[in-house]
């Protein structure tokens, strides 16, 4: 189980929170201007990479913040977003 | 029984009876099942898995490969090891694998059929076949004992726990890791699996700070365990080392008499690996009858249990340590015939232990086969000067030392081979784990001793920062017997069976023929043989598995690699790992303050998502569902019921924005919806699939009151939270979940106006209180908020209240009712009259299909506003057109038909534009107000379909029907308007 570190609570156990993937896929502002394929991407695609991912993490059973990490994907190692809400 | 008069930890006055394979036997107090079976001369303990051979204990620990048994006396419990049992009065235990006795077993015909059982028969002989077919009899052989038929009467618990520095194991390094990291002032646990502190030094005399071991064991240890920075846990199992420092250990026997187990999620900033090593098997013929046994193993129960294994031992081995247990042997009276050594030459030292000892040592020697089949009578060896037959009972071998490792590689750690000792020892390392002592190679004890000082000093430096403390000093010992091994192999082409995983039967011709048809990877060559895939995973077995592959490829050990360990290290029981989670703590049910009157009132209750248990229906006696439920729906269709609706989901959602963030979210607009009403929205998902409806009341200029479905209630709030914390933070809005604060119930049917009015209450029910209006008021002086919403098509008046008072109010309501036999109705029910209605249920007719138009509603969707969740996915529906299917109702001919949900449709006539699957019944049930069975449907092109015919194919029966609208009743909406 991995240990979460909530910029407002602390680290916690990954039971209280919710994973909501990948932070770079961010919702076009003008969804009608996109392409088929730019909108299919945005929705339905994936980076995945092996190595290191920024994450949206949700503290559902905490605080209820949203907050980005940086993840390892291999070895899980975890370091903390400067601005987390950015 | 051979047993010595002194000695060990066994209590002689206290005599334990127990019973063995159905035979009466008797131990002390302070046995294992295993070392009362050594006292007892039991030899034969259990089958192995694939020929049924008889085996004997091989160890004395949790990496006992064959004495696997069933406890009987206490649960009935399966997959236990002897070795780790401890006696008890009249505990009952049975070897597993064995049919119909462990001393005769019939299956052992497999073992003359041997030939036809090489490595990968199971996969080459049944891919072919129908595995269907030979399963039933695989099956029946399979498995180490039967599950329990009882449910188990232990209770158990799970907690979780902190630490700054974890130490797994109380062998002598562990505690002097203990020792040192406690005086830093660190939070420290010691997890122990033996009963007893001190791992070797409980079977070993040795000296420490020139006193005996045991005495510096039980002073140490007894000064950490009153320390207030230290956790001490003996018979505690350290099972997995999982990510970012949790490490799972699964306490037995805890103090607390009502407790069986507890499971331990400990998080550590650090943690020492202090797991020890184990002895591992030389590979000859025969090496696996019963009475061949680990030298490491024999003097353990001589030294601790004061049972002996026989009576003439000869001693096989490739390294040093046997010759230190030759005093052992003497002093219980035991024989040694002789050592028969593996290397060409022993160090000075060994031989002068010998020599002391007065045993004769064989160099250069092979054993060739081992007499006897259910005890040893004698040993076959090789040397230089030819072959011989020696007389023995029992023989005892030493292969080398396995360092155990498992934790530092479940923690990702990686292991590599070390040549000088030829084991397998912790490489590069993951996570915060630190192997010392055996676990990290290093078996000399001073040198495991220093070793756990320097960890844990560079641990508490590494904490702090900086090194300005004097360490505590490393106790002494006294000089020990430099450890020296030679690894030789047996030749190629052995004769006889020699085993190198002892459970799953794997020998050195299993390995030779997985090598010739060609699997080189150790991970290919372990599943395909199945070595170290057994109960034990490879404990013992592992690294003569990769010894001998090395040896057939003709490469290196080192460059064959190693196999990864995973948790657990030791079996887990059910019970332990569920903690008190059983039975109805699983998953405990929600409930709303009228669940106990619906109870009390007959409810027949059923889940309701978001784990919600609420009525189902409310039979009366001699009452069936479709009684209970026709009549209430009667009730709702010309009198007046009542639903408990408190499980709905509730959000209220403040701020300028408000309307703004509504209009993205549903696909109608809600900014122009003017204060004290509310509107019907329908929310999708970003790929334009239905996601969710409901009603959303505007309370205030800038206040909105959302509901949604009891199941959508998590998803919606997590839906809208992430668009506001992640997407839309310019919006000024606050959204917070109030479904637990309110209580909900629907007054509804046509007397539902006469029914409220007879409470005392400042609100009006005049004709310009409209559907979809709300007033907020008092129902005989308790504050409410009352909506026309409608759920059913029937006049309703939904009766919003704090939780508090809510019970009181629905208790007035069925009094106030009463005369117009007020109905209480249920979910089943409620279901039914959404059915007549063709009220669109994202949860039944969306099926991540489906869209608006496909559904109907068109008619809700405003794709002139500029955006809105979903809105860009519907584009591309309408641009790419084409064929889709659509919500219909079906009528069937024979209104009478029973309709399964999930139901295929079928064309009523084949033809070229219409064949095959044409959709399914979404929803079917008998509705009670029109007499007939009704359903809804997708069906490809639907809309354009109604008045054709189809047919409903369903699992046990199939009928025609008519395509219609989906809408069976009251189709414009009068009566719920009204
Ligand atoms: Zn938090």
């Amino acid at each position: 189980m991995l240990e979460i570190p909530c910029p407002w609570c602390g680290p916690r156990n990954e039971t209280e929170f919710v994973c909501a993937g990948e932070a770079d896929r961010k919702r076009p502002a003008n969804p009608e201007a996109e392409t088929e394929e730019a909108w299919a991407d945005y929705l339905f695609n994936t980076t995945n990479p092996k190595g290191v991912v920024r994450e949206w993490w949700w503290h559902v059973s905490g605080c209820t913040r949203w907050f980005q990490i940086d993840r390892d994907t291999v070895t899980h190692e975890i370091t903390p977003v400067k601005d987390p809400s950015k | 029984m051979t047993r010595l008069a002194n000695g060990g930890v066994i209590d002689r006055q206290r005599p334990l009876r127990f019973t063995f394979n159905g035979k009466r036997y008797q131990g002390y107090e302070g046995d294992t099942l295993a070392s009362a079976l050594v006292a007892n001369d039991v030899l034969i303990v259990g089958r192995s898995f694939k020929y049924h051979r008889p085996r004997g204990l091989l160890t004395c620990g949790p990496e006992e490969p064959n004495a696997l048994v069933q406890l009987v006396s206490d649960g009935d419990q399966p997959n236990l090891r002897a070795t780790e049992i401890p006696l008890r009065e009249d505990l009952e235990a049975r070897s597993v694998n064995c049919w119909p006795s462990a001393k005769f077993d019939l299956r052992a015909i497999n073992s003359v059929l041997a030939p036809l059982f090489p490595a990968g028969f199971y996969y080459k002989t049944f891919m072919a076949g129908r595995w269907d077919f030979y399963s039933r009899f695989i099956r029946q052989a399979a498995g180490l004992g039967h599950s329990p038929k009882e449910r188990d009467q232990g209770r158990y618990e799970r907690v979780n726990h902190h630490a700054d520095v974890l130490i797994v194991g109380a062998g002598p390094s562990g505690i002097q890791a203990a020792r040192v990291s406690a005086e830093t002032g660190h939070d420290v646990m010691v997890l122990d699996m033996q009963e007893s502190p001190g791992g070797h030094l409980l079977f070993h005399p040795r000296q420490i700070d020139g006193r005996a071991a045991s005495d510096w064991v039980s002073r140490e240890v007894g000064e950490l365990q009153a320390r207030e920075n230290v956790t001490w846990l003996q018979s505690t199992t350290a099972t997995g080392y999982y990510d970012h420092n949790m490490v799972i250990a699964v306490q037995h026997e805890p103090a607390e008499s009502w407790l069986k187990e507890r499971l331990w999620h400990i998080r550590a900033s650090k943690v020492v690996i202090a797991t020890g090593a184990v002895e591992r098997p030389l590979i000859f013929p025969g090496n696996d009858r019963p009475g061949v046994m680990l030298a490491d193993a024999a003097v353990r129960y001589i030294r601790r249990f004061a049972a002996v294994p026989g009576k003439r031992v000869l001693i096989y081995t490739n390294n040093s340590t046997p010759y230190a247990h030759l005093e052992t042997f003497k002093t219980a009276g035991i024989e040694i015939q002789s050592i028969l050594d593996l290397r060409k030459s022993p160090s000075e030292a060994e031989l002068s232990l010998a020599r002391n000892s007065e045993v004769p040592v064989i160099v250069d020697a092979r054993i060739t086969g081992v007499q006897g089949r259910s005890g040893v009578k004698g040993v076959t060896y090789q040397n230089g000067a030819g072959t011989k037959t020696v007389r023995c009972d029992f023989v005892c071998h030493s292969g080398g030392w396995n360092p155990l490792i498992h934790l530092y590689s479940h923690a990702g750690g990686r292991s590599r081979f070390e040549q000088a000792s030829a084991a397998f020892v912790p490489g590069e390392r993951a996570q915060g784990a630190y192997p010392i002592g055996g676990a990290n190679g290093t078996f000399s004890l001073a040198e495991g001793l220093k070793e756990a000082t320097d960890v844990a000093n560079t641990l508490f430096c590494e904490s702090v920062g900086n090194s300005a403390w004097s360490t505590p000093a490393t106790p002494a010992t006294e000089d020990e017997v430099a450890y020296r091994i030679d690894q030789i192999w047996p030749e190629k082409g052995l004769k006889g069976k020699a085993f190198v995983d002892f459970q799953n039967d794997v020998t050195t011709a299993d390995i030779a023929l997985a090598v010739r048809e060609n699997f080189q990877s150790i991970e290919h060559v372990k599943r395909y043989t199945t070595a170290g895939m057994a109960v034990d995973q490879g404990k013992i077995g592992n690294p003569n598995v990769i010894g001998l592959v090395s040896r057939e490829l003709g490469e290196e050990q080192s460059s064959v690699g190693t196999t990864t360990f995973r948790p657990p290290f030791a079996p887990v029981s059910f019970g332990a790992i569920g903690g008190s989670e059983r039975g109805p703590l699983i998953i405990p049910a929600r409930t709303t303050p009228m669940t106990a009157w619906n109870i009390e009132n007959g409810a027949a209750m059923d889940e309701a998502g978001a784990n919600f248990r609420r009525p189902f229906f409310f039979p009366r006696p001699g009452e069936v569902m479709e009684d209970a439920v026709a009549r209430e729906a009667a009730a709702v269709r010309t009198s007046c019921g009542i639903y408990d609706g408190s499980p709905l989901g509730t959000f209220e959602l403040q701020g300028p924005d408000t309307g703004e963030l509504l209009n993205r979210l549903y696909t109608n607009r809600f900014d122009n919806l003017p204060v004290g009403r509310g509107r019907f929205g329908l929310m999708l998902r970003e790929d334009g699939r239905l996601f969710d409806d409901g009603v959303t009341f505007r309370v205030d200029q800038n206040r909105y009151l959302m509901s949604c479905g009891t199941g959508a209630a998590g998803p919606v709030y997590a839906h809208i939270d992430r668009l506001l914390q992640t997407e839309w933070t310019d919006l000024n809005v606050y959204l917070v979940n109030v479904s637990a604060a309110w209580a909900t119930m629907c007054v509804c049917g046509p007397l539902a106006r006469v029914v409220l009015g007879k409470l005392e209450s400042d609100i009006a029910l005049d004709p310009t209180f409209q559907f979809l209006d709300f007033r907020d008021g008092a129902l005989e002086g308790i504050n409410v908020r009352v909506a026309r919403v409608s759920y059913t098509g029937e006049l309703s008046f939904e009766v919003n209240v704090a939780r508090r008072s809510a019970l009181k109010l629905w208790k007035i309501l069925m009094e106030a009712g009463k005369e117009f036999d007020i109905t209480p109705v249920g979910s089943e029910t409620s279901g039914v009259l959404r059915i007549e209605k063709g009220f669109i249920s994202p949860g039944h007719e969306g099926d991540n299909i489906t869209n608006p138009f496909d559904a109907g509603m068109g008619w809700i969707v405003d794709m002139t506003k500029s955006d809105f969740i979903g809105k860009r996915s519907l584009l591309r529906d309408i641009k790419l057109g084409g064929e889709r299917q659509h919500v219909v109702g079906l009528l069937p001919d024979d209104e009478r038909a029973p309709v399964a949900d999930g139901s295929a449709l079928l064309p009523a006539q084949e033809s070229n534009s219409r064949s095959g699957f044409q959709g399914h019944v979404t929803a079917a049930c008998f509705s009670p107000t029109l007499k007939r069975t009704i359903a809804l449907a997708l069906l490809k092109d639907g809309q354009n379909r109604h008045g054709e015919k189809v047919v409903i194919s369903g699992l046990e029966n199939s009928c025609v029907a008519t395509v219609t609208e989906p809408a069976f009743y009251d189709p414009k909406g009068e009566r719920m308007r009204a």
